[in-house]
């Protein structure tokens, strides 16, 4: 390859070193789980860490756009936790039940996590941004019994109470003055008598923990299960992959909707007894950057289209302020493109690490190991204990030749791969061919051992790092009155890597206008989510379609790629 | 002049209140109140408030300029409007 290559100052140990014999019980000793043994992630992220000596340990400084304030250490963790986990329990939440958590990046959500897990249900994370259309079948298909979410988002679970008969508790942090409707209950966290004993329900490594909701082609999205065991990746990639180590100041960007934000903007750092710092704010240069220096953060993991945002700003904005502080910088969400490693140079003097991982392996597989050479631009090498390979698209036999592009593809058996899909066992078992698990990615491994990533194998949408599906924006485009057909495709973008573009065909009696693109553009923004909004409407007399009339998106997609499309003789057969 | 500025910031207020204001969200906007950094637009959403700008006020915003910065207050994105609009139109 002909990029540069780049060397970190700090050497951790080497990859090589900490790859050869590998065993993910180095995280179980380092844990003190015994296989067999129950383990439950919310009491080995608070009470454990008490009792390593550590209850005193700020664990969360909490800040709002703002400046509101709060501070929490590991033994306030403990409290809290299981003062909302009694909460639950006295509202008759029972192991095993889904409790959705609905809210902006408040200590409730990040705490709440701890809570839920403590009494042996499922936290069902879902993006606060989220319309009523996205929470509706989020919530259907898990058959969610509660939620939690704030006083400002609880108008969108009233919209559609009626049709989750499953629901039994509204529970609102923040209730204020408002008054509460039927199924709603108060909890404020802060205000609630403090609960210093609770008998953590004694989940084991297979017991459910999570259900993360992610995006595919067809249907509607599906819930990857996680299980209680996922900590012992979780904790041990953050420590080696993010180089994590006790004294560091951590700031992790995602949102805990989203993976990133539970794997290691929850469970990583704090299984691991680091302090979190969590900025409830959209973006803005300025502040960003304002509190990296104020609460010196030293390791920041990001993502790249904040990454390209912060560019965008330049690096006068950087030199106004003290981020000497920093000493790892990584990133995840989708590809990091080579100018923004070596912008990170010239910015911040040291390069972001890009990691790979997805929703279903819940924890960095592949990745810029501290220590290790990096290639800008490159995903780099798989995690100690991650079999991973390019699959051919058509044999799906591994690739042996290097440069040559394949499917990504990982053995089966870590520690926080998914278990399934919620009510989608079928689906699932699509993701495997030949005793591999495929990513949906494709990418070519160079000589060295590097993965390079190619795109999508599928019509998913990567966008700002998210993954969205073409088939929910389609549904919820055909519920405005002026649209007939429709398709939703990737489209390049600088900053966000993909935005999504729609296609679409009109009823008669409507003719195409700037208004009506703005009209339908904010229709799916408030039935789904802003991520799903096309960022871009191009009316059409007709879609590309095969002989049975099922729309080919691949032709649009090509078409906005600037890429042939290829021989479509099978397809439009189809 | 003024009167002009007053009333496009109370046109970009309404929309804003409109649109991107949650139901129950009982924030107040006024000219100052971040928007991006608060949370109330987010930066996918910039987009379709950029074109209900461009779309209003006949005017073009280039990419570049469409910052998170630029749009993060009532008051930037007034002046941005200002920025692009044609002199005739701004004295309309």
């Amino acid at each position: 390859m002909s990029n540069p290559v780049l060397c970190d100052e700090l050497i951790a140990k080497s990859y090589e070193e900490l790859t050869a014999n590998f065993d993910w019980s180095v995280a179980e000793r380092e844990l003190g789980y015994q296989p067999g043994d129950p383990i439950n992630i919310g009491w080995m992220c608070s009470d454990r860490i008490c009792r390593l000596g550590m209850a005193g340990k700020v664990a969360l400084d909490w800040e709002d756009y703002q400046g509101n304030q709060a501070r929490f250490t590991f033994d306030d963790l403990r409290a809290l936790s299981n003062t909302i986990a009694n909460f639950l329990c006295e509202l008759g939440i029972l192991p095993g039940e889904r409790v959705c958590l609905f809210m902006d990046r408040v200590p409730e959500l990040y705490i709440g996590l701890l809570g839920i897990l403590k009494t042996g249900a499922v936290v069902q994370p879902l993006f606060s941004a989220f319309g009523d259309e996205s929470l509706l079948v989020r919530l259907q298909n898990a058959e969610t019994t509660a939620i939690i979410t704030q006083k400002k988002h609880v108008h969108k679970v009233r919209k559609i109470r009626e049709q989750l008969p499953n629901l039994r508790h509204i529970i609102v942090v923040d209730p204020g003055d408002s008054v509460l409707q039927e199924r709603e209950v108060a909890f404020r966290m802060e205000q609630m008598p403090r609960v210093e004993n609770f008998a953590v329900y004694p989940t084991t490594a297979e017991s459910p923990s999570l259900l993360h909701y992610t995006s595919g082609t067809t249907g509607q999205p599906k819930g990857a299960q996680h299980v209680h065991y996922s900590i012992i990746s979780q904790y041990l990639t953050t420590k080696w992959a993010l180089d994590l180590q006790p004294d560091d100041i951590y700031w992790c960007n995602a949102d805990p909707g989203w993976v990133t934000g539970t794997s290691y903007g929850i469970i990583g750092p704090w299984s691991n007894g680091a302090t979190q710092v969590v900025l409830d704010s959209g973006f803005n240069a300025e502040r960003w950057y304002g509190f990296l220096a104020k609460q010196r953060v030293t390791v920041w993991y990001s993502a790249p289209t904040a990454i390209r945002l912060l560019m965008k700003e330049g690096t006068d904005v950087v030199r106004r302020h003290d981020l000497s502080s920093l000493r790892y910088l990584a990133s995840v969400g989708e590809p990091l493109n080579a100018e923004a490693v070596l912008w990170s140079e010239q910015a911040f003097g040291k390069p972001f690490h890009d990691t790979f991982w997805q929703t279903e392996t819940g924890c960095i597989v592949i990745t810029n190991f501290p220590g290790m050479p990096i290639k800008p631009g490159s995903m780099g090498r798989p995690f100690p204990g991650i079999t991973a390979t390019v699959l051919n698209t058509k044999t799906y036999e591994p690739i042996t030749e290097t440069g040559i592009a394949g499917l990504i593809a990982l053995r089966p058996g870590w520690p926080s791969q998914a278990r399934g899909y919620w009510h989608n066992e079928t689906g699932y078992k699509a993701k495997f061919k030949h005793g591999w698990y495929l990513c949906g990615d494709r990418a070519s491994i160079d000589s060295d051992g590097y993965y390079w990533f190619m795109g999508r194998d599928d019509d998913v949408i990567n966008t700002g790092g998210h993954l969205v599906g073409p088939f929910e924006i389609e549904s919820a485009l055909l519920e405005h009155p002026a649209v007939h057909e429709s398709a939703a495709v990737a489209k390049p973008d600088p900053v966000n890597m993909e935005v999504v573009k729609a296609f679409v065909t009109l009823k008669r009696g409507y003719t195409p206008s700037d208004d009506l693109e703005l009209e339908i553009m904010n229709h799916i923004r408030k039935r789904l989510s802003p991520l799903a909004m096309p960022q871009e409407i191009e009316f059409v007399e007709s879609l590309p379609k095969t002989r049975s009339g099922k729309i080919v998106r691949r032709v649009l997609r090509c078409k906005e790629f600037n890429e042939p499309v290829g021989d479509l003789s099978t397809i439009m057969d189809d | 002049m003024d009167t002009i500025m007053d009333d496009i910031t109370k046109a970009v207020h309404d929309y804003v209140v409109r649109e991107y204001l949650e139901e129950g969200d009982e924030r107040e906007v006024t000219e100052t109140t971040p928007l991006i950094s608060g949370g109330i637009v987010d930066s996918f959403s910039m987009v379709s408030l950029k074109r209900f700008l461009e779309k209003k006020y006949q005017i073009q915003i280039p990419d570049a300029d469409a910052t998170p910065d630029a749009f993060d207050t009532l008051q930037r994105i007034v002046a941005l409007v200002h920025r692009f609009q044609k002199p005739a139109t701004v004295g309309a």
